[in-house]
């Protein structure tokens, strides 16, 4: 097996000293992997995708991405290039006015040329059948529609890993229905977390569960 | 181009002259016509700088009852003016009421800002009225208004709906357990958590938007994808502004 993307070497993290959640936590993502995290409320899901891309920080323990440790700030930012994290509530992504520049925003942050970055703008939205969505204003879509937008500026950044949080929570069927389509037809690696059983096993292969701290492949 | 992307302009005001203007070019004549106004004393000055104002609103095609609506509160406080003015300016005067004086000096100082006040909220209405938040925000970073007074602009339009949002969820919450506001310190009380609560909720929601920003290799500089540019059309609009600006000020000064 090659080199994995991503792996946590006895990660510990707690919010405090009365609130420990990962404890000696061990965890590995290779390519093309994709994988179902599962784990009750407040096990630490949100947490270890956080970790991932350095917006919190470990106590103890090693995060290894993309064949480096990662320590700084500084070595996070190329792990959040290439590790794009889709949030819980779409709304705290979209932030900008309009579909086309928050979908830009990401590109735009990396030193893109302009007439690249229209053209990752518009090959997203179409990929995730948004097109014709670039100057609808982010704050009037419809829950799935900002969902998929956040999706879009997300996958705009070109990453090789998705960490994707609850992606299915508060959609109805048909959305859910349609972004596990796109999910399953796209060729990065993925960490999906959710509590939806049926979503999980149309978009990942493997399950693996938080409990007690720790990450245990699920039977 | 951003000009087709403003859904909050109202439509009719799309198709008239005023509407079609660059926003930037829009913004300098509406500020440069306000600072005049402002510092003109003439009432030759200020009367045409009303009439032009109500020129250009008609130009505009900026609905009148919106237009009116606007006005209302403004010419509540002139009136207030109006009253007040004469009796505290001194001067020579021409009518009194009892112990009472009224003086004409006063009362002229009132109609003038009377008449300031309205020319400049007609003319920003006029120009700008058909401007959403949105390209505004564009516009004014284009002019080099410093970025974080752009950013508070364009986070502020983004981020009032949700906020309002939670706050009726709140308020929602509030009701079905039988909430209703009264005179007494329960009410007060229950406000204040409200308040409260909706000021954490944001505060943890500005966080989570920052970290989501992080995310996507935003590191304190923002880019825009959107450019404004001049047509043709910018060229008429920009003469007679210039020519209005002219006028007006020579009217004063000489």
């Amino acid at each position: 097996m090659s080199e994995p993307l991503i792996r946590f070497r006895d990660v510990d993290f707690s919010y405090g000293p009365d609130r420990p959640v990962l404890c000696g936590c061990n965890f590995q993502l290779a390519a093309g992997q994709r994988v179902a995290l599962v784990g009750p409320n407040g096990s630490g899901k949100t947490t270890l995708l956080h970790l991932v891309v350095g917006l919190l920080e470990p106590d103890a323990g090693r995060i290894e991405a993309f064949g480096q440790v990662r320590r700084s700030q500084h070595d996070f930012h190329e792990v959040r290039r290439r590790a794009g994290l889709l949030f819980q509530d779409a709304d705290d992504q979209l932030f900008c006015p309009t579909v086309a520049e928050d979908v830009a925003f990401g590109p735009l942050n990396l030193g893109k040329p302009r007439g690249q970055i229209r053209r990752i703008v518009a090959e997203t939205l179409d990929s995730l059948g948004l097109a014709g969505y670039e100057h609808r204003i982010t704050y009037r879509l419809s829950g799935g529609e900002k969902r998929l937008v956040a999706l879009a500026a997300v996958l705009a950044m070109q990453p090789d890993v998705l960490l994707l949080d609850e992606p299915a929570s508060g959609l109805d069927e048909r959305a859910t229905d349609r972004l596990a389509e796109i999910l399953a037809g796209l060729p990065q690696a993925m960490v999906v977390v959710s509590h939806d059983r049926g979503f999980l096993e149309r978009t990942t292969a493997e399950t693996l569960r938080l409990c007690d701290g720790r990450v245990e492949t699920a039977a | 181009m951003i000009r087709h992307a403003s859904p909050f302009a109202p439509v009719h005001a799309r198709s008239a002259f005023v509407g079609r203007v660059d926003p930037r070019l829009r913004i300098v004549a509406a500020v440069a016509l306000s600072v005049l106004v402002a510092l003109a004393d003439r009432f030759a000055v200020l009367g045409s700088a009303l009439a032009v104002s109500v020129l250009g609103l008609a130009l505009s095609g900026l609905p009148w009852r919106v237009v009116l609506r606007r006005l209302l509160p403004l010419n509540a406080v002139m009136l207030l003016l109006l009253l007040v003015l004469p009796l505290t300016s001194g001067g020579t005067p021409w009518g009194r009421l009892g112990p009472l004086e009224f003086s004409w000096e006063g009362l002229w100082l009132g109609v003038a800002i009377a008449l300031k006040g309205n020319a400049i909220v007609l003319v920003l209405l006029a120009l700008l009225g058909s401007v959403d938040a949105t390209t505004l925000g564009h516009a004014l970073s284009h002019l080099r208004v410093p970025d974080k007074l752009t950013h508070l602009l364009l986070f502020t339009v983004r981020y009032l709906d949700v906020l309002h949002r939670e706050y009726l969820r709140l308020r929602a919450a509030m009701k079905v357990r039988g909430f209703r506001p009264r005179m007494n310190r329960h009410t007060y009380r229950t406000f204040g958590y409200l308040v409260g609560m909706l000021l954490v909720r944001s505060f943890d929601r500005s966080e989570r938007i920052a970290a989501a920003m992080k995310c996507r290799g935003f590191r304190g500089r923002f880019y825009m994808l959107d450019h404004f540019v001049f047509s043709r059309r910018d060229v008429p609009f920009g003469l007679t502004s210039l020519a209005v600006l002219l006028v007006l000020a020579l009217m004063e000064w000489t």
